[in-house]
């Protein structure tokens, strides 16, 4: 892909803290439109990621475009197209909901009558009319997290970013705030968001990178990652013992690929009923199964052999 | 009761660095700022004592007030609205009366520490005439509980800080700089005067420049004692009401 | 559809960061704000004329002679001009940045960090401008002043405010923790008392009157008591250099602490 048609245009970005590398040489594009994902746990480079494309965060190595221009030089243009939603709220606690919006928008030199009309329609967006009026502490974490992403739109922004946009919210909130995002989405705004949810990433992603260690380990649809690093259908087994892993041995030979977690074994399996027919067969007793589809979960689980939540 | 001071103290024992400077060098600078340099541009002193010698007594009792109120207001509202501190002890077997007996404890030892402090800065300057200087030291506790009491009872009722800067600035400086520790109440206006008297500060201040002075307090100073022993009274069961009323749901 | 987002102007985004401390007034603020305006004028009359009818008439370094509360008004102008603005700077722009994180909302549209400590800096202006014009006011009202020297005197108090919010927006970069704010009371305090503010600066030993002579309050004092007693002279110029250079040294540290804080 040729710089000039991508949104974000990233070679060998590399950001790095005194002796600690946080983002060690990832290429990036990111398409006009497009929904597009960074995964991955904790301290995988995905934060500092994020603040490298939002221009307050210079990279220390690499080549980094975004709307066909240079962060390092032109930092205040390139802001003044993009929505940031961080990944911790930092509304402004001494304003109201809506002067929240209004005053955000001054930020971005938008005249005064437009800056009220734009946050109406914004309240409006994200269901926050009825609180305009009211100051930002009492509002639950859903309504907050609304907000800043409300806010991140007042400039009618190219991109907008965000950083774990459902982290911390109740299942409620978070399917609102998805909603939301869908609809952005569908308005053919660039999305770019950071998640270590694979319901999300898959719920929201055109296209993602999987991020591990701050390099880029896989990168595609969720789909295409799933056929390519997966297998269709996962049988999670649950024994009454301490030790799984004394059960792995009697599994064997029962799935293409069987992973031992702490609490649970994982079949990785064409045809799920048919290997849990086959544990029924050789008299092995879980005190719970499951059969499920593959998501992005096992796709990281099999890239970094690690879970993505601890 | 000693629980909760235990508490405040063991607290104390890993934030004390911080005060050391605003226990001992602020009096230190105060006087020297104030004893000794206005008070080489006042001659002849007043009333015959001179303008050092005079001042110290009352910035002790104002130093007591100070400490006493720094510590009634922020703590107090951090503890009910930021830190959850009372709440966190409500939820111990411990009676409201013991969690605010035990923080008003702990500030009248933060303001006998004060107190002892400037009175040492002042013996080393040679400000403290008497013998009876010793007598600061319990008159600027009561001076200081005579304010922390009300002034927690204040703390408790309000939300935001933005009404403890209200209070410092309409209330406490007025007091700290017209209750006759500058220069004496006699020469105001009769209806400040009156303010002054009806206010604890300078029953503190008057009741140590006699210490200090070795001058007999008299019938007024037994008078006076009372006066801060009311203050005392009703600051603690105003306070005492706003904890249950928080605390006790 | 026309971008309705411009981008150009480091004014234009300084005052917006203003606008959103004004938008940011609550009812409770307003009153701090006139107590701000309160504190000068209780120390003028507790210290101008309490302990003034102690102490009579005195002698400025020129020969002339001043009541006492003629010559505590303008120290107390100054400190409060600068009081104002280090209140502004320190506690509250600490808050901002760390506390609250405001910044780091800001920051993320085109304003850059220079600018939030301009529009900082502007808003901490305009609350000391409004306290000091009030105060002239009450000086002229006592016949502390003549209403001419006032309005003289007006600029002088700005440049001090100016200075004292640059390097309390420096400092402030620099602190870590709440703690140390005690430190910057307790020096503000020391400059408060010792700044030829209650006693002119001959007073002190000659080693500590040099101390005196060069902190930065005393300039400002010096400054603002020449014009409101009409005894300007050469030295006022070597004052006005001195806060000026204060302001571009405060403005400078600041901007590019806050560039390496926020733009890791």
């Amino acid at each position: 892909m040729s710089p000039s048609s991508s949104s974000i245009h990233a070679r060998g970005l590399v950001k790095r803290f005194e002796s600690f590398t946080a983002v060690d040489g990832i290429d990036v594009d990111v398409r006009a439109g497009e929904a597009f994902g960074f995964l991955g746990p904790n301290g995988a480079g995905k934060s500092s990621t994020m603040r490298m494309i939002g221009c307050v965060s210079p990279p220390s190595e690499g080549v980094l475009e975004i709307l066909g221009m240079d962060p390092r030089r032109d930092g205040p243009a390139i802001r003044a197209r993009l929505g940031v939603c961080p990944q911790l709220d930092n509304l402004d606690a001494e304003l109201t909901v809506r002067e929240n919006l209004t005053t955000y928008a001054r930020f971005f030199g938008i005249p005064r009558k437009v800056a009220r009309a734009r946050a109406d329609e914004l309240l409006e967006f994200v269901q926050l009319t009825e609180r305009a009026g009211s100051l930002v502490d009492p509002l639950s974490g859903g309504m907050k997290r609304r907000l800043t992403i409300a806010r991140a739109l007042v400039n009618e922004p190219d991109i907008v970013l965000l950083d774990e946009p459902t982290t911390g919210l109740d299942p409620q909130a978070r399917h609102l705030v998805w909603e939301r995002l869908f609809r952005l989405k569908q308005q053919g705004v660039t999305l770019v968001l950071t998640t270590h949810y694979m319901d999300e990433a898959e719920q929201l992603c055109d296209r993602l990178v999987v991020m591990d260690g701050g390099r880029i380990v896989a990168e595609g649809s969720p789909r295409s990652l799933i056929e390519q690093f997966s297998t269709r259908e996962v049988v999670e087994l649950r024994f009454a013992t301490d030790d799984q892993g004394s059960y792995a041995d009697k599994l064997a030979g029962l799935a293409d690929r069987i992973e031992v977690l702490p609490d649970r074994i994982l079949l990785y399996v064409a045809d799920g009923d048919e290997a849990l027919a086959e544990v029924g067969r050789r008299s092995l007793e879980p005190a719970s199964a499951l059969v499920r589809r593959s998501s992005l979960e096992d796709v990281f689980l099999h890239l970094t052999g690690r879970t993505l939540v601890d | 009761m000693a629980y909760v001071l235990e508490y405040h103290l063991v607290h104390y024992r890993r934030t004390w660095r911080a005060s050391v400077l605003s226990t001992f060098v602020l009096p230190l600078l105060t006087l020297v700022g104030f004893g000794v340099g206005v008070g080489g541009y006042v001659d002849g002193g007043i009333d015959g004592v001179p303008y050092l010698e005079w001042v110290v007594p009352g910035l002790i009792a104002s130093t007591a007030v100070q400490t006493a109120i720094g510590e009634s207001t922020w703590p107090v509202l951090s503890y009910f609205e930021w830190l959850k501190v009372y709440f966190a002890q409500a939820a111990a077997p411990l009676r409201t009366s013991a969690i605010l007996g035990g923080h008003l404890a702990f500030m009248m030892f933060r303001v006998l520490l004060s107190v002892v402090a400037f009175a040492l800065v002042a013996a080393i300057f040679g400000a403290l005439a008497s013998p009876w200087a010793v007598a600061v030291l319990p008159i600027g506790v009561l001076t200081g509980f005579a304010v922390a009491a009300p002034v927690t009872a204040y703390s408790a009722s309000v939300s935001t800080d933005s009404y403890l800067a209200i209070l410092m600035r309409f209330a406490v400086l007025p007091m700290s700089l017209f209750s006759g520790v500058f220069f004496p109440v006699e020469t105001l206006h009769p209806v400040l005067r009156a303010v002054a008297y009806a206010l604890p500060l300078w029953h503190g201040v008057d009741l140590s420049r006699s210490a200090t002075l070795g001058l007999n307090p008299g019938w007024q100073g037994l008078g006076q004692l009372l006066y801060l022993l009311l203050w005392c009274a009703a600051g603690w069961f105003l306070a005492l009401r706003r904890f249950r009323r928080r605390l006790v749901v | 559809m026309p971008r309705l987002a411009s981008f150009e102007g480091a004014g234009r985004r300084s005052a917006s960061v203003t606008e959103r401390n004004v938008a940011a007034l609550g009812s409770a603020y307003w009153l701090v704000m006139l107590s701000g305006l309160l504190e000068p004028v209780l120390y003028l009359f507790s210290i101008g004329i309490g302990v003034g009818k102690l102490i009579g008439d005195i002698t400025l370094p020129g020969g002339e002679v001043v009541a006492y509360a003629a010559f505590v008004a303008p120290a107390m102008l100054a400190s409060s001009a600068m009081s104002g603005a280090l209140a502004e700077t320190t506690f509250n722009f600490f808050g901002k940045m760390k506390f609250m994180r405001l910044y780091d909302g800001m920051l993320a549209t085109p304003i850059r960090p220079i600018e939030i400590a301009l529009g900082e800096l502007t808003w901490a202006m305009i609350r000391g401008a409004i306290y000091s014009a009030a105060f002239l006011v009450i000086m002229v009202l006592m016949d502390l002043t003549t209403p001419l020297r006032a309005l003289a005197a007006f600029p002088a108090t700005v440049l001090t405010g100016f200075a004292f919010g640059a390097v309390g927006m420096a400092t402030a970069t620099l602190i870590r923790t709440w703690q140390e704010f005690d430190l910057i009371g307790s020096a503000q305090f020391a400059l408060f008392l010792f700044s030829g503010t209650f006693v002119p600066a001959a007073a002190y030993p000659e080693a500590v009157r040099w101390l005196v002579e060069l902190s930065p309050l005393y300039r400002a004092v010096d400054l603002v008591r020449a014009v409101t007693t009409g005894t300007v002279g050469v030295v006022q110029v070597l004052d006005v250099l001195y806060l000026l250079a204060l302001t571009a040294l405060g403005l400078t540290v600041a901007g590019r602490r806050m560039s390496s804080m926020l733009c890791k």
